[in-house]
C-alpha cells in the first residue's frame, strides 16, 4: 500500500474473469483432510522411486547381453524358486490388504494376525532371494562377473532392499499399534505402508516378466 | 580402525587449500564462539535449527547459496586468474589442484548454490501466496534442507581432508571409475550428492502435494500465481528426474565400492549408459533451476509495472510445456557420441522447440511492461537484466543444438559462455531479484536500494566483459578446462575475462554491502504495512515478517490477483475488511529430527567416503533411530491462544489503517 491508488487496469489479456472457474473447476480451493494429504503425497514419493526402479530396468535391458563370455540368463535362472518368490509377494500384499482392514475397524486379532503372516511371506521372500543370490555367487556368477550381472544383482536386490526396509517398517508399525493404539497418525502411517507394500507387488511382477521371464526364455 | 584416513590426507604441501581452509575454520570458530558469548545458542535452536517453519526453513536456505556463492566465486575467480597467468607458463595453480577447483566449482554452484536458492525461495513464497500455514509435511522439510547442509559440508570437507574429484562437475566415466581416479575425490562428489539428492526429492514430494492439495479457499488452479506453477513445473521435475540421478550415482558407486561394471571398460560394461542416465537427470535439472526463476520475474515484472501479467493462461501453458519437453532433448548433451544423423536430427529439432514456450514467456513480460507505469526498482533492474541476457544465452543455445555445429563446438569454451549466459543470466538473476523482492517480507525491512543497483551494473557488466570473450575463445577453439596453452591469439581475450571476474567480484562486494548498510539502517528501511512494493499477490497480505501461523484467518479467494482485489476494494471504501472471529490455530512444533538425522548422515557420509565401516553401521543406526523417536512422540502440535492471534492480527491491521487514514485525508 505504498499510497497511489492503483490505475485501473484495462489489458486483463488472457485472463478470465475468475468467477467462470470457481463454478467448474473445484479441483483448488480449500483444505484436505490429512490422510488425503498424507495419502497424496506417499504416492508421489512411489512414483518416484518406480522411476529410479525404471533408470535401473533401462540399465538392465541394455547390457542384458553384455555377458563378456559368462553366463547368461538363461543358464543361471530358476524359474521354480521365482515362482514360489511371486506366490509369497503376491500373497503377503493379500494379508497385508486384511491387516490394513483390521486396522481400520481396530480389530486386533485381524491386524497383528495378518501383520504377522505379511511379515513371514516377505521375509519367507528375502530369504529365497538370498539363497538365490548366495546360489549365484558361489557358481562363480557374481555381479563383478559381467556388466549383466552388475545390472542383475543391482535391479532384482535394489527390490530386495526395499521389501528388507518394508519388514523393518512394518515391525516398527506393528510396535507403535501396540504402544500407542490405532491412533489417527498412525493410521495414516499403516495405510502409506501398504500403498508401500503394493508398489513393491507391481514393480516385482515387471521385475518377474522382464528378467526372469523373458531371460529364461532366450 | 579409520578406514583409508590417515594424517597424509591433510595437503599440508598445498599452500592455497591449507590457507582457505585456516581462515574458514577461524570464521566459523569466531562465529562460533560469538554466538556463544552472546547467548544466541537456544535462539538460534529453538528458532532455527529445530524450526518446521516454511519462513525459516527458506530463509536457511537462501542463507546457505549466499554462503556458498562466495565459496563458488573464489573458485571461479582461481580459474579466470589461472588463465589469465597460463600463458606459456605453469600459472601457480598445479594441474591436480586446478582440476579440483573447476569440478568443485560446477558442482557448488549448481548444487549448492543453485538448487538451495530456488529452493529457498519456493520455501518462503509459495505457501504464503497459496494463502496457507505451511507446507503439506513441515518436519519433511527440514529434514530436507539439514541433508542439503550435510552434502555442501561433505565438498567443502574435502578441501582439508583429502581431495575433491578431478573430473568435471559430472563425473564421467571411465575417468570416474577406481582404475582412473582411485582417491575419494570422486567418493566425496558421489556421497555428498546422494544425501542431498535425498533432501532435494524430499522437497519435490513435499511440494507437489503442497501445490496441489493445499489452498486457501477459493485458490483453484487458474488463480494461483505465476511463481507457484513454475514451482510446481520445477518441483514436478525434481520427483521425476531426482531418482535417475540417485540410480546413476549408484551404479558408478557400485563399480567404485563393489567392483561391478556398469560402465567401466572391461567385462561389457558400457559407458555411454552413464551419459544418457546422467543427462536424463541433467536436463530437466536445469529446467528445474530455470523454471522458478522465471515465477519470480513474472511476479516482479507485473508487480513493478503495476499490471496484472499479460497472458497468464499462455504462461501456464509454455511452463507446462516447457515441464514435459524438457525430457526429450538429453542426447544433445552427447551429439559427438554417434548416434546417428536420425536421431541427432530428432534431439536437435527438440531442443529447438523447446525454445518456443521460452519466447511466450519473454514475450508476456514483455507485453505485461508496455503501457505499464514501470518503478526501476532493484528487483525490476535485475529482471530486465534477465530478459537480455537469456535471449542471447538462448540464441546461442540455439546454436549449439544443430548437431553440425555442435560438432565444432562441444567442449570448447563456447559451451562454457553458453551455459553461464543462461544460468548466471537466468537462475541467478532471478534469485537475486526474487531475493531483494522477498526479503522485506521475510525481515521487516527493505535492501538499500542504492548499493543494490550498484550490484546489479557490476554483475550485469561484469558477466558481458567475463563471458563475451568465452564466446570468441570457443570460436576460436579454445577447449573447456585447460590448465595452460600456448597460443598468443588466446591470451588477451583471458585477459579481459579475468578483468570480468574481477568486476563480477566487485558487484559481490556490493551485496555484502548492501546486507550491512540495511541491516544497520533497518529502522529508516522498515516495511511497516507488510505492503512495502505495492504488490498483487496473497504473501503481501500479511505482516512482514509474517506471524508463525501466516494468516490469523485462511483468506477466501474469489479471483486472480487475490490480494489486488482486496487492497482495491479497501481503497474504494477507505477501510479494511470487517475484522474476522479469531480462533486458536493449531501449529507443527518445531522438531530437531532434521538437524539430528542430518549429523548423523554426515558421519555416514564421511565415514563411507574413507572406508571407516564401523562408524557406517552406528550413523546408519542413528539416523534410522531418529526417525522412530520422531514417529513415536505424542504432541506434534501446539496451540497458539485466539488472544494472540488477534493480538498480532490487530497490529498490523492498524497500521494498515493507518495508510488508509492518511489517503482519506489527502482526498480531502
Amino acid at each position: 500500500m505504498s499510497g497511489a491508488a492503483a490505475t485501473a487496469d484495462p489489458h486483463r489479456l488472457g485472463r478470465s474473469s475468475g468467477l467462470r472457474h470457481a463454478a467448474s473447476e473445484n479441483a483448488g480451493g480449500g483444505l484436505r483432510a490429512k490422510r488425503i494429504i498424507t495419502g497424496y503425497g506417499f504416492w508421489i514419493f512411489l512414483l518416484s522411486d518406480i522411476i529410479m526402479f525404471s533408470a535401473f530396468f533401462a540399465t538392465y535391458a541394455v547390457l542384458v547381453g553384455n555377458t563378456a563370455g559368462g553366463p547368461s540368463g538363461k543358464d543361471l535362472f530358476d524359474l521354480r524358486n521365482v515362482a514360489i518368490e511371486t506366490a509369497l509377494l503376491l500373497f503377503s500384499s493379500f494379508t497385508c490388504g486384511i491387516g490394513s482392514i483390521g486396522a481400520e475397524t481396530r480389530r486386533g486379532s485381524w491386524f497383528y494376525g495378518a501383520m504377522s503372516v505379511t511379515f513371514l511371506f516377505g521375509a519367507g521372500f528375502i530369504a529365497l532371494e538370498i539363497h538365490e543370490f548366495a546360489g549365484l555367487v558361489a557358481q562363480g556368477a557374481g555381479p563383478t562377473r559381467s556388466a549383466f550381472l552388475s545390472a542383475f544383482f543391482t535391479l532384482v536386490g535394489c527390490h530386495g532392499l526395499h521389501v528388507t526396509a518394508g519388514l523393518l517398517w512394518l515391525l516398527t508399525m506393528m510396535a507403535q499399534v501396540y504402544a500407542k493404539g490405532y491412533r489417527a497418525d498412525i493410521l495414516r502411517r499403516i495405510l502409506c505402508f501398504s500403498l508401500f507394500w503394493h508398489a513393491l507387488d507391481i514393480i516385482w511382477v515387471a521385475l518377474f516378466t522382464v528378467v526372469y521371464l523373458m531371460g529364461a526364455g532366450q | 580402525m579409520l578406514g583409508k584416513l590417515s594424517w597424509e590426507a591433510i595437503p599440508y604441501d598445498q599452500p592455497i587449500p591449507m590457507a582457505a581452509s585456516t581462515v574458514v575454520g577461524l570464521v566459523i570458530i569466531g562465529v562460533l564462539g560469538w554466538v556463544t558469548v552472546k547467548g544466541y545458542v537456544p535462539y538460534l535452536w529453538k528458532e532455527w535449527i529445530t524450526s518446521v517453519d516454511h519462513k525459516r526453513i527458506g530463509v536457511m536456505y537462501c542463507f546457505l547459496a549466499l554462503v556458498m556463492l562466495l565459496r563458488g566465486f573464489s573458485d571461479a575467480i582461481m580459474m579466470r586468474s589461472q588463465q589469465a597467468l597460463a600463458f606459456q607458463s605453469p600459472g601457480y595453480l598445479p594441474p591436480e589442484h586446478y582440476d579440483q577447483i573447476f569440478s568443485a566449482h560446477g558442482t557448488l554452484m549448481i548444487f549448492f548454490v543453485a538448487m538451495p536458492f530456488v529452493i529457498g525461495l519456493m520455501n518462503f513464497a509459495v505457501p504464503l501466496q497459496l494463502g496457507v500455514r505451511d507446507v503439506a509435511f513441515p518436519t519433511l522439510n527440514s529434514v530436507s534442507f539439514w541433508l542439503t547442509a550435510t552434502g555442501a559440508l561433505l565438498v567443502n570437507v574435502s578441501l582439508v581432508v583429502g581431495e575433491f574429484a578431478r573430473t568435471g562437475w559430472l563425473p564421467y566415466p571411465p575417468l570416474s571409475e577406481l582404475k582412473y581416479s582411485p582417491g575419494v575425490g570422486v567418493d566425496y562428489y558421489l556421497w555428498a550428492l546422494q544425501i542431498s539428492g535425498v533432501g532435494t526429492l524430499l522437497t519435490g514430494v513435499n511440494f507437489v502435494t503442497t501445490i496441489l492439495k493445499i489452498h486457501a479457499p477459493g485458490m483453484t488452479y487458474m488463480r494461483m500465481p505465476m511463481f507457484c506453477w513454475t514451482a510446481l513445473a520445477s518441483n514436478l521435475l525434481i520427483v521425476a528426474a531426482f531418482p535417475i540421478l540417485t540410480a546413476t550415482l549408484a551404479m558408478l558407486l557400485l563399480d567404485r565400492y563393489l567392483g561391478f561394471h556398469f560402465f567401466t571398460n572391461e567385462a561389457g560394461g558400457n559407458m555411454m549408459m552413464f551419459m544418457n542416465l546422467i543427462w536424463a537427470w541433467g536436463h530437466p535439472e536445469v529446467y528445474i533451476l530455470i523454471l522458478p526463476a522465471f515465477g519470480v520475474f513474472s511476479e516482479v515484472v507485473s508487480t513493478f509495472s503495476r499490471k496484472p501479467l499479460f497472458g497468464y493462461r499462455s504462461m501456464v501453458m509454455a511452463t507446462m510445456v516447457i515441464c514435459l519437453l524438457s525430457f526429450t532433448v538429453w542426447l544433445h548433451h552427447f551429439f559427438t557420441m554417434g548416434a546417428g544423423a536420425d536421431v541427432n536430427a530428432i534431439f536437435g529439432i527438440m531442443s529447438m522447440i523447446i525454445a518456443v514456450p521460452t519466447g511466450v514467456k519473454v514475450f508476456n513480460w514483455l507485453f505485461t511492461m508496455y503501457g505499464g507505469r514501470i518503478e526501476y526498482s532493484t528487483p525490476l533492474l535485475w529482471s530486465l537484466g534477465f530478459m537480455v541476457t537469456f535471449v542471447v544465452g538462448g540464441m546461442t543455445g540455439v546454436l549449439l543444438a544443430v548437431p553440425p555445429a555442435d560438432f565444432v563446438l562441444h567442449n570448447s569454451l563456447f559451451l562454457v559462455a553458453h551455459f553461464h549466459n543462461v544460468i548466471i543470466g537466468g537462475v541467478l538473476f532471478g534469485a537475486f531479484a526474487g531475493y531483494n523482492y522477498w526479503f522485506p517480507k521475510a525481515f521487516g525491512f527493505r535492501l538499500d536500494e542504492r548499493l543494490g543497483k550498484a550490484a546489479f551494473w557490476c554483475w550485469i557488466v561484469g558477466f558481458y566483459v567475463a563471458f563475451m570473450p568465452l564466446y570468441v575463445l570457443g570460436l576460436m577453439g579454445m577447449t573447456r578446462r585447460m590448465q595452460h596453452y600456448d597460443v598468443p591469439a588466446w591470451h588477451p581475450w583471458l585477459l579481459v575475462a579475468a578483468l570480468g571476474a574481477a568486476i563480477i567480484l566487485a558487484g559481490i562486494g556490493f551485496q555484502v554491502a548492501q546486507l550491512v548498510v540495511s541491516i544497520r539502517h533497518r529502522d529508516e528501511l522498515r516495511d511497516l504495512t507488510g505492503d512495502p512494493w505495492n504488490g498483487r499477490s496473497l504473501e503481501w497480505a500479511t505482516p512482514s515478517p509474517p506471524p508463525a501461523f501466516n494468516y490469523a484467518v485462511l483468506p477466501q479467494i474469489e479471483g486472480e490477483e487475490a490480494y489486488w482485489d482486496i487492497k482495491q476494494r479497501a481503497f474504494e471504501r477507505l477501510q479494511l475488511r470487517d475484522e474476522p472471529e479469531y480462533r486458536e490455530i493449531e501449529m507443527p512444533r518445531n522438531s530437531a529430527t532434521g538437524f539430528v538425522c542430518a549429523f548423523f548422515a554426515s558421519f555416514m557420509g564421511f565415514a563411507l567416503i574413507w572406508h571407516i565401516w564401523w562408524l557406517v553401521g552406528v550413523a546408519a543406526f542413528g539416523a534410522v533411530a531418529t526417525f522412530v523417536v520422531f514417529a513415536w512422540r505424542d504432541e506434534v502440535e501446539y496451540i497458539i491462544p485466539a488472544e494472540e492471534v488477534a493480538r498480532i492480527d490487530r497490529a498490523n491491521r492498524s497500521a494498515r489503517r493507518a495508510v488508509l487514514e492518511q489517503m482519506r485525508v489527502a482526498a480531502q
